[in-house]
Order: C-alpha cells, then structure tokens, then sequence
C-alpha cells in the first residue's frame, strides 16, 4: 500500500510537470508575445513605436532565450509562485485565489444537480417496467452530452431570463445568479453520469447475486436500490475523474455566456492576452486538481471494493 | 483646402428632451470586456474607457461637432510658435476626491510618471513622446516641454489618457492603480471594481469644475453609474430588450433588428482616425507600381461593403480619414468605384487578362494577401467582399488570418503584402504616426513630398496652416493610393429610451456627466 501510494504521487508530481511544460512550450510556439499582444489591442498603430515595445519586452524579460525563461518561471512556479499577471500586474496566485471560489460554486452545484438528475434517471429508467418511457429516458442522456454547452445556456437564458424573467441572465450575484448556469453546467455531466450508471445497473440486474436476492422475496424497488445500485455505483465513481475535467472545461464556456467571474472567465481572458504566467498557473492549478481527484479515487477505491489491490493493479 | 468639415452624425446627438433633466437614479451599462485595470492612464479598450473616464478630467476637452480644443481643468493655454512648449493656466479650487487640490505640481507629477508606466500605459506614451519635462511656473500654471515639435499634444491633452490623477495617486505602483482604482478630479468616483464583472461608480458630491462643453453645471445627474461586463453579445442585446439594463455598447448589425423592435434607441457616432482600409507594403514588387495600388483602390465598391457588413449608417470611406476627424477633406471623388479604369491601369502596367480570367505578367499571377487579424466580427465578411470585387478586375487575393498578438511582429517586420486595419484618434497627426518614413514605416514608403507635409503640419501652431497641411497630406496620401481606404468605423450604441443626454465625445466614447433618467 505504502508503495503504491508513493508511485502515484511520484506520477501525480510528474503529470504536473508534463502538463507545466507543455503549456509553456505552446504559448512559445505561439507567435507574438504578452506584449505585443497589449500593443496589438483594437490595433492601434499610435502605440506601435518599436524601441518602446522592445524595451518593454526586455522589461519583462521576454527577450530571453526560451530555455532561460522556461528554467526561471518553473524555479519559481516550483516555489508555488507563478509571478505577476502581465495584463494587470497583479500576483497570478491571488488572481486565481479571487477566481476561485466563484468557479468552485458554480461546478459544486453543478456537480450536485448532474449526480441528482442524471443518478435518478438512471434508476428511473432502469427501474419502470413501461418499455416506451425506458426506451425514452434512455435516449435523453446522448442528447445531452451532444448538445453544445454553449447553445445550451443561450437557450435558457433566453426562456428563463429574457422570456419568462425569472432568473438574471448574468453576474455572480447571490442564488437566483446560480441556477442557470449550475443547470447548463449540469447537463452534460448528467448525461454521462446517466450513461454510466444505467449501463452498470442495466448488467447488474442479470447479476446471479440480485437473482438470488429476487428468489429469497426481496421487494423489487430493495433489490434495485438497495442491492443493484449499490454496486453499480462504483464504475461511477471512476468517472468523477472525468467529470472533474469535464466541469472545469465546461465552465470556461458557461461563465462566457453567463458573464460570471472565475477561473474559466480569467482563462479565456489570460489566454487571449497571452498572459503567460496567468495561462501557466491556471493549467497548474487544473491539472493540481484533476491529479488529486483521480489519486483520491484511485486511494478510496481499493477501501471500496478490496478485491482490486488483491488482483494487482489498481484500476 | 477645407478646415474643419466636421458634423455631428445624424443619430448621435444622444436623447430627446421630453421632460425636464432631474437628478437621481443608477444608470446599468453592459460592455463585452475588462481591461483588467481601472486606471485611464493606463487602459487603451474603449470598454473600460467607458467607465474610467468618467473618473478623471484632462486639462482641455475637445468639441466633438467641431473638433475644437476647449477649457476643462485648464482655463486657457498658450502654445509656444515651434509648438515645443505648452502652458496651461490652471482653474481654481479644483481638488481631488481624496480632498488634495489640484496644482501645477500635481499635472507635472503625472506627465513624469507616465514614461514609468507598463504596456498598458502605450496610448499615453505615444501622446508624450519626446517628453522633454514639465516646469512649474506658478501654483496654477504648468508649461510642458518637448525635444522636437508636437502639435499633436494640445489634442492629447483632451484624452482620458492623459486625465489628471491626485499626487498620492501618482506615487502608487501601475499596479495598485490598476487594481485599487485612482483618486481623479471628476465627476465620479469609483465606488467598487470586482475584476470580470463589475464596475461600480458614484456621483462626485461638489463637483464644479466640468467641462465647458458640459450643459449642466456643477454635479453630474445620476447618482451612480454601473458597468456590467457581458462578453455574450446575444445576452447584452437580450438584456438590454428585456429591461435588466439601460444601455449597451458594441452593437452590431446582427443586433440592430432585435433591439428597434423593442424600442431601444441605437446611437452611433464615426470613429475618428484613419478608416478601414488596405495598407500596401510598398517593399514588395507588385506595390512598388503606383498603378497597381490605385487600380485596386478603384476596384472597390465602398458603398457595398458599408451597406451589406457593416452597422446602419455606416458611412463609405471619403478619405483616409473618417469624417469625424478634426481637418478631414472630402476626397469622395478619387475613391469613387471605376472598374473600367482600374482596369486599363493595370493594362498600363502590363497585367494582362489570362484565360482563367486572373492577369499575369511575363508568367507572375496577379495575386497578393491581405493579413488581418478577427478582432472586429465584420473583417472577415469585409475582405471576402473585397476578394470577390477584385476578381472581377482580374486581381487575385488570399486572405490570411492571424492572431492580434501577431499584429506587432508582422507591421515591426513587414511582413505582409496588404494589412486590414483602422486607428481611432480624434488628431490628424495620427497620418504622421502611421505614415511618416521616420518612424516605424511599417508600409516601408520612400522618402517623399509627404514627409514634409507630415513634418510641417506637427509643427504648425496656426490651426489653419495645419488643416490645409493635412488636408494636403491626405491628398497625397489618396493620389499615391499609400493605402486603399474602405470604410469608416463605427461606434453604435443600444440606450432606453428613459436614458437621456448620452452623448459621444470628440473620440467617439461616452459623457456621462449630463446624462439623466427620466
């Protein structure tokens, strides 16, 4: 156990570093630079005067060789300092800091809303005896992860805030700011979660062990619930990993249409700017999370379901 | 030739008077984007000028019928006959919301940091460069040097760029001003910024010293001023119809159905500056031929592209400058559409038709690329217009994306055969900027007659002299076709109808100080 823990923090440290390094070299491989990009804004020629931008570039260090620039942003991001926003000069971590909870809100309720509605519909289906209702409950979940997230919150915002003025149509303000957006957030996670879960439940059900529960006289909705779910939940679980990545994607795309404050809105913003220690602390702090879920599930899993460490490699 | 042939555009005159102005009341303001910063001096994006400005005043402001340099902090001024030294007389009992008084010393603090300023700073810089130092004369004069002549100046003096901010502001880092907003002499203050979201702001109490443009005296009428930052532009125009805001900005042609329907008033005003247009790289060959480069221009049909891509109401480009520039001239008829004679010009420089219907030369196609970045969603629709008008004279055209960070790079190395761009600037020096071998010369021109009209006009203090000197370069600079002007921009705004008094600037930005609701 001791081992295993140790390698996957070993890999978890190393994915990091991957995915720290990958971001750097696409941001060089960009052309142009945070400077010339600011210089670049609306096009405005009266602010190209080329001594002043490569001045500034030489200011900001961006004149130095690739290799140099890499070594020193990553000893300081190794120092859990990813420097100063080149947009508003402000420290990248307290940008992220300020971003975050906002961000954390929105993929929580999300993440709540898709495990409740998507989690349900899978029972529900699999559970009604009403052969047309499980043929149409099931085919609400591909509906749902293909549908575009973007078109999905243009769409409520129109029925629910435009239309029906029930709900704003943008900000971050209070409860009522939270349910669109947590709603479109929640649709495509639900639906995988819908998939996942009703597949498993689905195999489940022909198990020898829920037969055997069915001929001891086990009521059907406690054989459902009680047994069958139970273990179909954990192929779920295993997707959460997914849905981590998933969520926070998603939520570069809802928080644009919804106008909220967060992480994905100062990543759209910091990537369009080339804000490169932004962009670099975002990925960190993305792929910090995406880690730590999928080590937390691989840790609990074999706490779970002890057969999978007994077998070798954990899943 | 023509002075000042500036109008007021028909629809931004900003609000019917029914009933009478009375105080009070929030206005909500939805732009696309945040700067990330709400220091004036620092930000270049309109979307947060719209907000910032009204933070700070300048020393002069500048008539946007006329284009004319009139009193705000500085009662009057004298410009010296080189237009090296300018001194501004301040007014009296001016202070700061931090309560500091406004002085000579104060405006010459904030000249010395702008060079201290980061690359958001980069419009105040261009405003002050050659910056030879700022003396203080008296407590309420202040005269302003520079190392070569720079007319231009008095007009930046006018600009939210160069908005007077109180000594203690001065002294912050650029970021602290950024993030904790700045202490400015206007009509409001900043109440709350909270970074991809909102701007909040609140009337300045005992504010007496506006503009004299201004029509009300004394303190502004709405009692605060929020700016919702909305990146969706279907959510703006739906929010706006749908009563959960006043007033929005970027409005294009796609929205303009929507919002008449729902009885939204549309507000629009040309941008100053050069227009829309192709800049030719006359390093390359094919740009070398003046024939070529009018063949094209005359090839274009103006009055197409304005009327199918762009806003109601924009106009066609009569110059190089849009018409809302102090000294424009009407040169309408050298940009008139003639595909017969761009046609025979390029039989003069011996492009002959080809069987596909593109010209050749000793076995060259006739074909170039214009480089362009999406920062406008009507660029791309303007230059597949612009592709197919050209084909029709047998001239070839490849369009070729790219990212607004690479627009430095390319215009530093010319790298390009034709770039589509515009510059917003209410000061016709900005020709000279763009134009002038002796700076960047980014369209690699020769050495000509037009330096010196762009040298003589900097330095002309008479503002007579320095519109027929401008009048003159854009005559040039359309006869030579140094770029194929094609369409002025617009700056086109949704307001409610309750909104009254707001009104575009010289630049073609927003006053907030008289706007009232009611």
């Amino acid at each position: 156990m001791r081992r295993y823990v140790i390698r996957r923090v070993a890999q978890a440290a190393g994915v990091l570093w991957t995915a720290y390094t990958v971001a750097f070299l696409v941001l060089d491989y960009l052309p142009g630079d945070p400077v010339s990009a600011m210089a670049g804004q609306g096009l405005d020629q009266t602010s190209s005067d080329p001594a002043q931008i490569a001045q500034l570039k030489h200011e900001y260090g961006f004149d130095k060789p690739v290799l140099v620039q890499y070594a020193e942003y990553l000893g300081r991001a190794v120092r859990g300092d990813f420097g100063d926003s080149v947009a508003t000069g402000r420290p990248v971590t307290s940008t992220l800091a300020d971003a975050l909870p906002a961000t954390l809100q929105l993929t929580t309720a999300g993440l709540f809303l898709a495990i409740l509605v998507g989690g349900g519909l899978a029972v529900l289906a699999t559970y009604t005896s009403m052969r047309w209702l499980r043929q149409l409950l099931l085919s609400l979940p591909p509906l749902g992860v293909s549908v575009p997230t973007f078109w999905v919150g243009l769409m409520l915002v129109e029925l629910f805030s435009f239309r029906a003025h029930l709900f704003p149509a943008f900000g971050n303000d209070g409860l009522r700011g939270l349910v669109l957006p947590a709603i479109a957030l929640a649709i495509p996670s639900g639906a995988l979660i819908s998939q996942v879960l009703a597949k498993s439940l689905l195999n489940t059900l022909n198990e020898p062990y829920v037969q055997t529960a069915r001929a001891k006289g086990a009521g059907r909705a406690r054989v459902h619930l009680r047994h069958a779910l139970r273990n179909a939940s954990l192929p779920t679980l295993t997707i959460i990993g997914v849905l981590a990545g998933q969520l926070m994607a998603n939520s570069v795309v809802i928080e644009t249409v919804f106008s909220r404050n967060g992480l994905g809105r100062v990543t759209a913003g910091a990537v369009g700017s080339q804000d490169i220690p932004v962009v670099q602390g975002v990925v960190v702090f993305g792929s910090f999370v995406f880690v730590l879920v999928n080590l937390v599930i691989d840790l609990v899993y074999p706490l779970i379901d002890p057969r999978i460490v007994v077998a070798g490699r954990p899943a | 030739m023509s002075a000042l042939l500036l109008s007021a555009c028909g629809s931004g005159d900003g609000g019917t008077g029914t009933g009478s102005p009375s105080s009070g009341g929030t206005l909500t303001f939805a732009v696309g984007s945040d700067a990330g910063c709400v220091d004036p001096q620092q930000v270049g994006s309109n979307d947060t000028i719209y907000s910032t400005r009204q933070l700070v005043d300048s020393l002069t402001d500048q008539d946007p019928a006329t284009g004319k340099i009139v009193p705000w902090l500085a009662e009057s001024w004298t410009v010296s006959k080189d237009a090296t030294a300018f001194t501004f007389k301040l007014r009296p009992g001016v202070t700061f919301s931090d309560g500091t008084p406004l002085t000579a010393q104060v405006v010459k603090e904030n000249f010395d940091a702008v060079p201290k300023l980061g690359i958001r700073a980069l419009l105040a810089k261009s405003y002050l460069a050659g910056y030879a130092g700022t003396t203080v004369v008296d407590d309420h004069t202040a005269k302003v040097t520079f190392k070569q002549p720079n007319a231009q100046f008095l007009q930046a003096s006018s600009t939210f760029s160069l908005g007077i901010e109180s000594s203690a502001t001065v002294r912050k880092t650029p970021e602290e001003r950024c993030t904790k907003g700045v202490s400015g002499s206007g009509p409001f203050t900043l109440s709350s910024y909270v970074p991809n979201q909102s701007i909040a702001l609140a009337r300045r109490t005992g504010y007496a010293w506006g503009s004299s443009l201004f029509k009300k005296k004394g303190e502004a009428y709405l009692d605060k001023l929020v700016f919702k930052i909305v990146s969706e532009s279907g959510v703006r125009t739906g929010s706006l119809q749908s009563g959960q805001l006043d007033a929005i900005g970027s409005v294009g042609l796609a929205d303009e159905a929507a919002l008449k329907g729902a009885g939204v008033r549309l507000q629009a005003r040309a941008n100053p500056g050069v227009v829309f247009g192709l800049g030719f790289n006359e390093s390359r060959p094919l740009f070398q031929d003046e024939k070529v480069r009018q063949a094209i221009s005359l090839a274009i049909d103006r009055a197409q592209i304005a009327g199918t891509v762009f806003p109601s109401g924009t106009k066609p480009a009569t110059s190089v400058l849009s018409h809302t520039t102090p000294s424009y001239t009407d040169l309408s008829s050298r940009l008139a559409l003639d595909k017969a004679r761009a046609g025979s010009l390029l039989d003069e420089a011996g492009w002959k038709p080809g069987p596909d219907g593109i010209r050749s030369k000793n076995g060259a196609k006739l074909s170039f690329t214009i480089t362009w970045a999406p920062v406008a969603a009507t660029n791309q629709p303007s230059l597949e217009l612009i592709q197919q008008q050209l084909k029709a004279v047998g001239v070839d055209v490849t369009l070729k994306l790219i990212q607004v960070a690479q627009f430095q790079v390319i215009q530093q190395k010319s790298d390009f055969d034709a770039l589509w761009g515009n510059i917003t600037r209410a000061d016709p020096d900005i020709l000279r900027t763009s134009y002038s071998t002796a700076l960047a010369n980014i369209y690699r021109l020769p050495p000509s007659e037009l330096d010196k009209l762009l040298d003589r006009q900097v330095a002309a203090t008479d503002p007579a002299e320095r519109a027929k000197l401008v009048g003159q370069a854009q005559q040039w600079i359309v006869e030579h076709a140094v770029v194929a002007p094609v369409v002025e921009l617009q700056t086109e705004l949704g307001v409610a109808k309750k909104v009254h008094d707001l009104t575009f600037d010289a630049s073609s930005r927003i006053q907030l100080h008289d706007t009232w609701i009611g």
